[in-house]
């Protein structure tokens, strides 16, 4: 059995009834050797802006030595890039930088948002914090913690791993850009309102506090 | 506890009223002077041999709690040489325009100081070079953050915010000769480009 033209109906030719994106055992086994492939030779965009920088630092250092999972190269140009790491805060003046190097990456790409700053704003529930990074840019992983450890950041490395492993190459929606809409987000806006809500100990201060 | 640094009566004996008052605390001598002769008495005491404060440490400004006090405006000088310091604090009525002079001229190092609490506090340093923001971006539009009429979260919702945030041009926060390329130019506000292009820090276009 071999790869059938996709230009020829599957009714025209019932001989060879495989279509490209039909799930039989030709494109399982692609998808076996592309995602094996991805997910070994992860090179990470280290985007670090405060604390939680150090302990990625320690994680991509000779003791936790993140090579071991492929990330062999600390991507500093977002052009060969695969996973971008933000590891600290990100500061409203920082959120156009990270959006032009999520949009510099190319596909296929996945980000990881680490720590709990990165994932929700952390302690700085202020009006100079994005309250998560994933009101700016899609995240794959969130890593909790302040700062993870980094047995965290490689647990949070792994599990992005095997969503990679899970994927299918024929779906194409996995690669959609999701870019920056005309209302200025990328998000609707009440969903950037609901995902910086207040929570935990901050839920005591009031917006006028 | 220290007592009050020698430069508190000399100050009295050249500017008279001018020292409004003074005190110590926590061993700091501390030393409030009218808002308007602010220039010469900073001047006078980085020029006289005897004071020699030629280290502006920080400029910076605090507002206080209770809405009545006003609020001041701090220098930390050190004269190297003598190794004494001396706080120097001005008291703004908040009612009336928050302005003094800049010390730009005096001490170098003011220029981002003198910024930064322009940028927090709203404070104009007239004769200032390039008084724009420096810790938010130059088109910030919810006000000075650490006033204490500003709310934690900001006046916007974290949607606007997040707008206005991912509408900045991230080279659009330097002035022309911290960028290796001008091209930003035509992107920075009205203003901002009028003072860039007759400053000292600027080209004509
Ligand atoms: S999560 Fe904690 S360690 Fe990480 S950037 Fe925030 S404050 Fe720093």
């Amino acid at each position: 059995m071999g790869l059938t033209d996709p230009a020829v109906r599957p009714e025209q030719n019932d001989a060879t009834s495989v279509s490209s994106v039909s799930p039989n055992w030709v494109t399982t086994r692609l998808d076996f050797l592309t995602n094996w492939a991805r997910a070994n030779s992860l090179w990470p965009m280290p985007f670090g802006t405060a604390c939680c920088a150090i302990e990625f630092m320690a994680t991509a250092a000779s003791r936790f030595d993140l090579s071991r999972f492929g990330m062999e190269r600390m991507s500093f140009s977002p052009r060969q890039a695969d996973v971008l790491i933000c590891a600290g805060r990100l500061p409203f003046k920082l959120a156009p930088v990270i959006r032009r190097i999520w949009d510099q990456m190319p596909q296929p790409k996945w980000s990881i948002s680490m720590g709990a700053c990165a994932s929700s704003g952390g302690i700085f529930d202020n009006y100079s914090m994005v309250q998560g990074i994933d009101t700016i840019i899609p995240v794959d992983v969130y890593v909790p913690g302040c700062p993870p450890r980094p047995e965290g950041l490689m647990y949070g490395i792994m599990l992005l791993q095997k969503k990679i492993k899970g994927e299918s190459f024929t779906d194409e929606t996995l690669r959609d850009e999701k870019l920056v809409g005309p209302s200025g987000l990328f998000l609707p806006p009440e969903r950037v309102d609901e995902l910086s809500e207040p929570f935990g100990n901050s839920v005591h201060q009031t917006r006028s506090a | 506890m220290s007592p009050l640094s020698p430069s508190v009566p000399a100050l009295r004996a050249e500017f008279g009223d001018a020292v409004e008052r003074s005190l110590v605390s926590s061993g700091d001598s501390i030393v409030y002077i009218a808002r308007d002769r602010s220039h010469d008495v900073l001047a006078w005491l980085r020029d006289t041999p005897s004071q020699g404060y030629n280290y502006l440490t920080d400029v910076t400004a605090v507002e206080y709690r209770d809405p009545e006090r006003p609020l001041e405006v701090v220098y930390q000088l050190r004269s190297l040489p003598r190794r004494a310091d001396l706080r120097v604090k001005l008291a703004l009525d908040k009612r009336g325009p928050l302005e003094v002079r800049s010390v730009v001229d005096l001490w170098r190092g003011a220029d981002w100081l003198e910024r930064e609490v322009f940028d927090m506090f709203g404070v104009v340093f007239a004769g200032h070079p390039d008084l724009r923001r420096i810790l938010m971006w130059e088109t910030y539009a919810e006000g000075y953050p650490l006033r204490k009429d500003f709310p934690l979260r900001g006046h916007f919702s974290r949607a606007e915010q997040t707008r206005q945030a991912l509408a900045a041009n991230p080279e659009a926060h330097y002035s022309l000769e911290e960028l290796s390329i001008a091209d930003a130019f035509d992107e920075l506000p009205a203003d901002m480009r009028e003072r860039l292009a007759r400053g000292e820090r600027g080209f004509l276009k």
